[in-house]
């Protein structure tokens, strides 16, 4: 009898193809996953792959070459625009499809579905959705679908996506879907869309209307302004100081009994946001004109810092058409070059940390939240029903009612801590319909000042600093976006949201957006601080950094004669500004006496400390450690007894009170009886910085670099620690090279507008999101040492050059 | 020579199955080829399993001194196999070869079992 070995061996290997070809939590399926003809191993690319290609699909309407150089950046030469886009929309998808995919999943509030039941994911992802990003994405899709050139753009491009999702096998599939056992789902308009709300939130999401509520009960209005001091003594504006401002176009008023009824009320809604942007996402750019530079060309710069990730945010492209000519940094999501140059113009972006979102207090009929009241009346709310998938689990409903400031986020549905009937609804530029992509379609474009003036106006959120070069000779820079003129105080606190009078009034006209235009000095730079001195009319509260913008112009304002050379120097830069005064102040009110051995070792070490956070210094950590403990120090007792969730104030702010008045009120311990000074209160912050210090000491870790640990995620983030990579180098967010332990530089880009242009740029990452692949990473240790790369602005009679590596050839 | 027979008919025509369906093919190739060769069920076994073995430890080496080990260092880091190469590399023929074997094994005594019937 064979029934038996049969009926086992049967049962056996039908059991092991069906454990093997299921995923088991977090292990993926293994026979897939491991089998060399469909699982990762396919993912293994080889080295010295033939990278020449002929695909054809029906909707181009020419023929494109691509031209894909040693470093992996494609040189797209096509017949016409609409099919370079669509080449676009495929290059993005082929190289970081995974990372497209997710950054729309995160945008529109869809994590769980694909990355499972924690109810981590599932506040995330109704926080995504009760804050409006649907919402606005579906607005700025109207926006540009209601426009012929751009619905032309980001159709091909959505169809250039799509081709390369259509191409997909088993075995070709992105090493990302293997791992977590889910497939592409086609891509769309409403994408790309997402991609820039999801860009929105990340630089124009941060605000703390919420935390600056709680704090009413202790901290008067006058007191926290204080704390965040508007204009501090040491700002170096964007706008130069001495520029005359227009009389305002706008000029909001203070509703009548705000002073009680708005700044004096205290019982207001215990909520914060359970997620926030990262409030350091900042940049630097400058540009200087020819009459400071060897070459008399203006150079442009622009690194914009953000969380540095694998894939990188960023891919480098060359786009050839008989109308445009660009070269720069693309974003994966989105159709156009984001930061760049032309054959005339050179652009870059920082972040203008202005304030757009304001929070109201709503107030509901019922429970059913159908109405609320405004202007004296019930007024109907809308719903929107939204429905959370959850892998592996039941669906999750939501419904989220919209009034007329904007959707509802925090109800009694999802903060429980809201009284019944109370609410909370936001207002954010981020809602409006605009068309942000228009500007990058029309700045690849532009030839002059004019041409650029032209396209930044389509630019509404986030608020963007843009600088701008030309071969002409012309250096500009605009803060643009389109920021609520506000009256005094307006939306630093959550608003009553009855009264009509507490609505935004307007914005600020367009024309009166801070911008400078070839200043006597010879340079323009932005670098996240408050764009103009308190001579502008309006109140434009925000999220401003002050440091790197003086560093850069202290700099700047002693350079002549300048090459890109230098420039690349500059942006690596590691001289602490705020270092500088603050070593100064720990030397004199140390109490050396009072301290033991190892306390004065430390002491010593920030002596001699150079003011560089370079790589290897220990003076940087020591100093960062004890300056931190020193803020810690000041602080915190105050913080705890008022209950005060607001951010500590901001340095610069910090040293502007120890320098006017050392004694001033922070600076007492309240838990104590006696009256601290600040003697007491410096000597203490390195009496308990020294522990710590020492065991850093003992874990080898004093060094800057290994005290702070900078590390590039995988976007998987720790779930994939072996695609991520360690990096040794120095800087801080207060110095001009801006890297902490996970954000910092994503690209860097030097552009001297000369004949012919020179242009360098590198990011940290590589042109392949492909882990198995040896374009992954290959920019990060010239990145990590400040090395660049020059960039090839290809002729397509250089098609033999020997950097080009494969050409793909499109055709329909 | 059966038995040579066997594994290379395995391994070749699962390579080929390969290219176009999916990784459980490997099932059916180690089946179908027992069937139709004679062997007793240990061989039958044996050559199910040495065939996938060796095809998938040929395949994947190859992909991965072309590639320079770059994804199969970091593969093998998650999957807590201290970064070897050659480790993973094993462990993915011999499961390969687990399904291979068993599925021999089932053909070749579903054969035997015809056998009996006919005499």
């Amino acid at each position: 009898m064979r029934v038996i070995p049969f009926i086992i061996s049967f049962v056996v290997t039908l059991a092991l193809v069906f454990a093997l070809n299921k995923k088991w939590g977090s292990i993926p399926a293994l026979g897939k996953f491991l089998s060399p003809q469909q699982g990762f191993w396919q993912n293994a690319e080889s080295a010295d792959a033939d990278r020449n290609l002929d695909v054809s699909f029906k909707n181009l309407k020419g023929k494109v070459s691509v031209y894909l150089d040693d470093r992996l950046v494609p040189h797209v030469f096509a017949d016409n625009d609409e099919d370079a886009y669509f080449v676009q929309g495929y290059l993005h998808a082929k190289y970081r499809l995974f990372q497209m995919e997710l950054q729309t999943y995160a945008a529109a509030g869809r994590i769980a579905e694909h990355l499972g039941n924690d109810p981590k994911f599932i506040n995330f992802d109704r926080e995504q959705r009760r804050s409006g990003m649907v919402f606005a994405a579906e607005k700025a899709l109207h926006a540009f679908e209601s426009n012929p050139e751009s619905k032309a753009v980001c159709d091909a491009y959505t169809a250039g996506v799509n081709a390369y999702i259509n191409s997909l096998s088993e075995s070709s599939m992105p090493l990302e879907y293997k791992l977590l056992g889910f497939k592409p789902e086609p891509w769309s308009n409403l994408k790309i869309a997402l991609f820039l709300k999801q860009m929105s939130k990340t630089l124009a999401g941060y605000d703390e209307d919420l935390e600056n509520t709680l704090s009413k009960p202790k901290l008067s209005f006058e007191d926290l302004m204080t704390l965040d001091k508007q204009v501090p003594d040491s700002l170096e504006p964007i706008v130069p100081k001495g520029t005359a401002f227009d009389a305002p176009g706008i000029t909001p008023i203070k509703p009548a009994g705000a002073d009680s009824i708005y700044f004096g009320k205290k019982d207001t809604a215990k909520v914060i946001e359970y997620s926030k942007p990262n409030p350091i996402n900042g940049s630097n750019n400058w540009v200087v004109s020819g009459k400071k530079t060897k070459s008399g060309a203006p150079i442009l710069c622009n690194d914009p810092h953000l969380e540095l990730n694998f894939p990188s945010i960023w891919y480098e492209m060359q786009i050839t058409t008989p109308n445009v000519n660009v070269y720069g940094a693309t974003f994966p999501g989105s159709p156009n070059v984001i930061i760049g140059f032309n054959d005339n113009i050179a652009w870059g972006v920082t972040n203008a940390q202005r304030d757009v979102r304001d929070y109201y207090e709503i107030q509901f009929k019922d429970e059913s939240r159908k109405e609320y009241l405004f202007g004296g009346q019930w007024k109907e709310t809308e719903f929107r029903i939204d429905t959370i998938k959850v892998k592996d689990a039941s669906d999750v409903y939501d419904s989220v009612a919209y009034t007329v400031f904007g959707p509802v986020v925090y109800d009694r549905t999802f903060a429980k801590q809201l009284s019944q009937n109370k609410a909370i609804a936001l207002r954010w530029t981020a809602h409006d319909e605009s068309n942000e992509g228009f500007t990058f379609y029309k700045l690849n474009r532009a030839k002059n000042y004019d041409d650029y003036l032209e396209a930044i106006k389509f630019f509404d959120c986030p608020g963007q600093n843009f600088v701008f070069a030309s071969k002409t000779g012309d250096i500009a820079i605009w803060q643009q976006g389109k920021f609520p003129a506000r009256w005094y105080g307006q939306g630093m606190y959550l608003m009553p949201g009855v009264d009509s009078s507490y609505m935004w009034q307007g914005f600020i006209p367009q024309n009166e957006n801070p911008h400078a235009i070839n200043p006597d000095r010879g340079f323009l730079e932005s670098a996240n601080q408050r764009p103009v001195d308190s001579t502008y009319a309006y109140f434009i509260p925000g999220n401003y950094i002050t440091p790197r913008g003086i560093s850069i112009t202290e700099h700047l304002s002693a350079m002549e004669q300048i090459t890109p050379q230098d420039m690349m120097k500059l942006q690596n830069d590691y001289y602490s500004v705020v270092g500088k005064d603050v070593k100064e102040i720990l030397l004199k009110y140390v109490r050396e006496n009072d301290l033991d051995a190892e306390a004065k070792k430390y002491l010593n070490m920030v002596r001699n400390w150079d003011l560089y956070t370079s790589p290897n210094s220990t003076g940087t950590t020591v100093y960062q450690t004890w300056f931190d403990s020193l803020k810690v120090g000041i602080f915190r007792d105050e913080w705890k007894r008022d209950s005060l969730m607001i951010p500590y104030p901001a340095e610069e702010t910090l040293l502007e009170w120890i320098n006017k008045d050392s004694a001033f009120k922070y600076v007492d311990d309240v838990t104590t009886s006696q009256k601290e000074t600040l003697y007491d209160d410096v000597t203490k912050a390195l009496q308990k910085a020294t522990p710590e210090l020492k065991k850093e000491e003992a874990a080898g870790a004093l060094e800057w670099t290994k005290h702070k640990d900078p590390i590039i995620y995988h976007l998987l983030k720790t779930a994939v620690m072996p695609f991520a990579r360690k990096v040794s180098v120095g800087g801080w967010g207060n110095v001009i090279n801006a890297v902490t332990d996970t954000h910092g530089p994503s690209w860097r880009m030097i552009v001297q507008l000369s004949n012919p242009t020179e242009a360098y740029g590198v990011y940290p990452g590589g042109q392949d999101g492909n882990p198995g692949s040896k374009f992954y990473d290959d920019f990060v240790d010239a990145w990590a040492n400040g090395k660049y790369y020059p960039l090839w602005m290809m002729k397509q009679n250089e098609a033999k050059d020997k950097r080009i590596i494969g050409t793909i050839t499109f055709t329909n | 020579m059966r038995f040579l027979l066997a594994i290379l008919l395995t391994a070749v025509l699962s390579f080929l199955t390969g290219l176009f369906l999916p990784w459980w093919s490997i099932a059916v190739i180690a089946f179908l080829v027992a069937l139709l060769i004679p062997q007793n069920i240990g061989k039958a076994f044996l050559a199910g399993l040495l065939g996938i073995f060796i095809l998938w430890t040929a395949v994947a080496s190859w992909i991965d001194i072309k590639n320079k080990s770059i994804l199969s260092h970091k593969i093998s880091e998650l999957m807590k196999l201290g970064g070897s190469s050659v480790l993973l590399i094993f462990i993915t023929a011999f499961i390969g070869a687990l399904v291979g074997g068993f599925a021999a094994m089932a053909g070749s005594s579903l054969r035997q079992e015809r056998r009996v019937r006919k005499y």
